[in-house]
């Protein structure tokens, strides 16, 4: 089951049926809607695994009810076969069904709002004549009160949604330009990377906003800002973005799943210019470090030496460190880089401790193929453990972060139970 | 029983270890639809996530990832008088199954056989004067060149990673490497590993006595690596749990960490487990097999129609399939008529340990392949000619694994209770080994059929082994015994056990060498004294190929995964350039 916090909290595609016959597009425009789809990640929350693509049913939990995803194959009944152009457009860039009720915006029409026009007919070719119709009906959605009033959204929309077109800032190269209309639009990074306001809408809608993608929070887990990417290299967004790891990282989390299902597919230019755009970005303001890095020699000569360890350090040795080694340095593209990794030192440790409890995989890509998994530590180490552990890694070799109490601890384990 | 007929495939590979995981993936890349059946379970990281693997008792000691003797047993004896009896506990050797088979728990040393050791006959008709060997051996030249074969070991080494110093780079001999080895395409992919305080020793006192020592060449990597295939192995962090477990940390070469993340992306690849080929059928005319039948988890025979058959299973399994599905004639040791079945060899190894009191080896911190070895004494480089005997050795210090359980304790202690207590805390770590690994020539009486009493659990005759050292292999022994011994006493330690046969000798069964069981179903020049040209490919049933140790006509000193992986590329690239063109017989007899 997906799960989304409170904003997307309200959202979901059922669309109903009024119609027009279609002439069949051309292929090479159903072959870009194809690309496209990949682009907006569509086939996360409209297929579920091992059913027909795109025939809905995903339950996204809102934390207000259970949102299902619709059916978005073009059989005519079900799905979208008798939806026009303008409905198509219409409920993605608008979150407006045919039969004019609103979708919730677990759908992120906000952010598709800036796709083009061009690529909206893409798309419409492509859903319509380049995805096997299914007469599957994916469960109603059930909203609790008053999120089940659907026109509730309409003020929503009214209030938050900026339906302005994609506009480029001035002195941006074609391929920033091609980033940011993608980032901005398709992408929909900033549903995610761009903090909500209490309404749980996006903070700011596009680059012009310097709260756009500086980072938030996703079912606690501590969500990274993509401004500037001061630690990372172009090309080790791409290799992220393409692969699920790079030079220092390997992808964990909610973003798992967006690079197996959509990134690893987008064509290397497009990823090349969502890296320039990111790294073209004014970063956002640092904030000190919270406490005194150790210093990565003087760690790594404590761990080296091994001996008067404190709890953190041993366990660090028994459990850590033959991946990422005494220097925590890890190995390129396999083991993640943990001097200096920011889910190390977010200010959150929440995606520390779930990493430590349930472990991580890179998902299987076509320029990367080994699935590498670090095991779960859950069932080995005792909150206080995986305390005393991340308080030592978040202050070890260069890291500047807070201590982490049981509690903390206690509460990751306890949301990773509930799944 | 319910008989289940599958869709055909193009290729089935019966097997899922390194030579069907080359050929599956090799195969499936040309656009062939692939499928593997593998007897044993499925084996993913999962399993072997850290720190499940670090556990002796199961993975050493119950064998926890080999064959079961219910499985894989075989009957033995020493001559054909003998009745032979079943093996019901692993000794001498431990085959695997499961998905990776042997190739998951080996320990990961990478070594090639010299070009003498790829032309032994014609060495040994040159070196050796007529009537000086044991006119029962049948040593044979593997038929291919040296030029044929290397560009398919450099593309294997690459395939593992293999990290250890170049010897030989295109004629040009290189400093630290192995100036005996054959010229290399390419240096190795990766510099060495660290060493240990037993490696530099025993380097220290071979360069002082006038030997060449080099480190053991190795699989597991000593840097991050990403393989032809695109897949990725992490450098060892040389926690020493190699031989008999699988690697808790993707820096063992192996199927599951060079190929099968890249296999089972491809839409025409599948692969079933649990599943136990027991034969392959053939069509009326006997000349081409129709596809295998093997029996599912749920006990029912199914039959998978294919284009293309592999046997890939362990030597002697490979071998059995044959014997069972008619493939070939039996070889017969009286008339020496027949194929299937002759030449098989295995090995010996030897041993001195050395202990120190006042040297710490820390063996619970080494890589499986961790040593260094010397080349010096394998065949055409050293005087084996007047010695009377043919053959060598690589003779290696190796620290494999620091796991406690049997850990050696010099002569005289205690093997339980206080006594051992008290050695243990003396001397675990306080020791170091040099060993020797020796070829194994073959010979008219040692060979395989099948056993005339005893069956399988589905009612199928057991493989039978008729084997036992032979004087050459003796006197080999013993002349390794006296440079062993010379070396050791030279490192001057504090006490020293030996383990080196004797010449009067019997093969024990019950101690463990090494899973390097040869031949059986042996490649060559000619089908009247082999059973698979030089593709690999069966010379009577012409859709069959398999790639094996079951293809070496004897055994050299090298350690046999490198050559399996060459052979099966070199057999691969026969099919995708030749056979599918025009499916028949590759090499006209």
């Amino acid at each position: 089951m997906k799960r989304l916090t409170t904003l997307r909290a309200i959202a979901a595609l059922c669309l109903a049926a009024v119609s027009l016959a279609h002439a069949a597009p051309d292929a090479a425009l159903v072959q870009r809607g194809e690309s496209l789809a990949r682009m907006g990640d569509c086939v996360a929350c409209h297929s579920v695994p091992g059913k027909a693509p795109y025939a809905g049913g995903v339950p996204i939990d809102s934390g207000h009810g259970i949102i299902y995803s619709s059916n978005i194959t073009p059989d005519r009944q079900h799905g979208i076969g008798a939806y026009t152009l303008q409905q198509f457009s219409d409920a993605v860039r608008k979150g407006v069904r045919a039969d004019g009720t609103n979708l919730y915006p677990a759908m992120p029409y906000p952010n598709y709002a800036k796709v083009s026009d061009a690529d909206i007919q893409a798309l419409y070719a492509y859903f319509l004549a380049g995805v096997a119709p299914s007469p599957a009906q994916p469960p109603a959605t059930n909203m609790q009160f008053p999120f089940n009033m659907r026109w509730g959204m309409g003020l929503w929309n009214a209030v938050f949604v900026d339906q302005q077109p994609f506009r480029p800032q001035p002195g941006w190269s074609a391929q920033v330009t091609r980033g940011a209309y993608l980032v901005e639009g398709l992408g929909h990074c900033g549903s995610c990377h761009t903090p909500r306001g209490l309404a749980m809408n996006e903070k700011a809608g596009g680059s012009a906003d310097a709260r756009f993608l500086a980072g938030g929070e996703l079912v606690g887990w501590p969500v990274p800002s993509l401004r500037g990417m001061a630690h990372w290299s172009e090309q080790d967004v791409v290799d992220y973005l393409q692969t699920g790891r790079n030079r220092t990282a390997a992808v964990a989390g909610e973003m798992n799943q967006v690079v197996t299902h959509s990134t690893t597919h987008v064509a290397d230019a497009d990823v090349q210019a969502i890296a320039a755009y990111l790294k073209a970005l004014p970063p956002a303001a640092q904030r000190s470090a919270e406490v005194k890095p150790q210093g990565a020699a003087a760690t790594t000569r404590k761990l080296t030496a091994a001996t008067n360890l404190t709890l953190g350090e041993r366990l660090y040795l028994d459990n850590c460190a033959a991946c990422h080694f005494v220097t925590g340095g890890g190995a390129t593209r396999i083991f993640p880089q943990l001097d200096g990794a920011t889910v190390v030192n977010a200010d959150s440790p929440a995606g520390l401790i779930h990493v430590v409890l349930a472990g991580a995989k890179t998902p299987s890509t076509a320029k990367a193929p080994s699935v590498l998994a670090m095991p779960a530590f859950g069932a080995r180490l005792s909150d206080a453990e995986v305390a005393e552990l991340a308080t030592f890694l978040r202050q070890a070799w260069g890291n500047g972060a807070a201590a982490v109490s049981a509690r903390e601890v206690e509460k990751v384990r306890a949301r990773l139970a509930a799944h | 029983m319910p008989n289940i007929t599958l869709d055909e495939v193009d290729v089935v590979v019966v097997g899922l270890g390194w030579a069907g995981s080359l050929m599956a993936i090799e195969l499936a890349k040309e656009g062939l639809k692939v499928r593997a059946l593998e007897r044993g379970p499925d084996r993913t990281s999962e399993d072997f996530a850290y720190p499940k693997p670090a556990d002796q008792y199961a993975y050493a000691i119950r064998d926890k990832v080999f064959a079961t003797p219910r499985e894989a047993a075989l009957t033995v004896r020493y001559k054909r008088e003998e009745t032979a009896l079943p093996t019901r506990k692993w000794g001498a050797f431990a085959p695997g199954t499961g998905v990776g088979g042997s190739g998951l728990h080996w320990t990961g040393v990478l070594i090639r056989p010299t070009p003498t050791d790829l032309k032994l006959k014609t060495y040994a008709d040159h070196a050796y004067k007529r009537g000086t060997l044991d006119p029962d051996m049948r040593i044979k030249d593997f038929p291919f060149t040296w030029d044929e074969i290397e560009p398919h070991y450099d593309f294997f080494d690459k395939v593992c990673g293999l990290s250890g110093k170049t010897g030989n780079l295109r004629g040009q001999v290189q400093p630290g490497g192995d100036p005996f080895e054959g010229p290399r395409s390419s240096p190795y992919p990766l510099p060495a590993l660290h060493d240990t305080l037993n490696c530099s020793m025993f380097a220290d006192v071979a360069r002082r006595q006038g030997y060449h020592p080099f480190p053991n060449p190795s699989a597991n990597v000593s840097q991050a690596w990403t393989n032809p295939y695109g897949a990725q192995i992490a450098p060892c962090n040389y926690c020493g749990y190699c031989s008999k477990y699988a690697c808790l940390n993707y820096s063992k070469a192996s199927p599951q960490t060079t190929i099968l993340d890249v296999l089972k992306r491809m839409p025409n690849f599948d692969y079933k487990v649990n599943a136990n080929v027991i034969r392959v059928d053939l069509h009326a005319d006997r000349k081409t097999a129709r596809g295998v039948t093997y029996i599912d988890e749920h006990q029912r025979e199914v039959f998978q129609p294919a284009k293309i058959v592999v046997l890939s299973s362990f030597q002697f399994a490979n071998v059995r399939l044959m014997l069972l599905s008619g493939i070939g004639k039996p070889y017969d040791p009286v008339t020496e008529q027949g194929t299937i079945g002759r030449n098989y060899a295995f090995l010996s190894n030897g041993n001195a340990t050395l202990f120190f009191k006042d040297k710490h080896f820390n063996p619970f911190a080494t890589a499986g392949a961790t040593g260094e070895m010397i080349n010096d004494i394998s065949p055409g480089n050293f005087d084996g000619p007047k010695l009377g005997f043919i053959g060598g050795a690589k003779i290696h210090s190796s620290q494999s694994s620091g796991a406690p359980i049997g850990a050696a304790l010099p002569p005289g202690t205690p093997s339980w209770g206080k006594g051992w207590k008290e050695g243990m805390i003396d001397w675990y770590g306080r020791s170091m080994t040099i060993g020797i690994t020796t070829t194994c020539m073959s010979y008219r009486g040692h060979y395989l059929d099948l056993d005339p009493n005893y069956k399988d659990p589905w009612g199928m005759p057991l493989l039978r082994m008729t084997f036992d050292w032979r004087e050459n292999e003796l006197k080999l022994q013993r002349y390794l015994r006296e440079i062993v011994l010379g070396l050791a006493k030279d490192l001057k330690p504090d006490a020293m056990s030996e383990n080196f046969l004797a010449l009067d000798s019997h093969w024990d069964i019950t101690k463990y060498v090494s899973t390097h069981n040869v031949g059986g179903a042996i490649m060559g020049s000619s089908p009247r004294d082999s059973a698979l040209n030089r593709y690999l490919q069966s010379w009577d049933v012409h859709n069959v190929f398999v790639p094996g140790g079951n293809a070496f006509p004897q055994n050299f000193q090298a350690n046999p995964t490198a050559t399996i992986g060459a052979i099966t590329l070199f057999a691969a690239e026969a099919i995708k350039k030749q056979y599918l063109k025009k499916p028949g017989p590759l090499v006209q007899a």
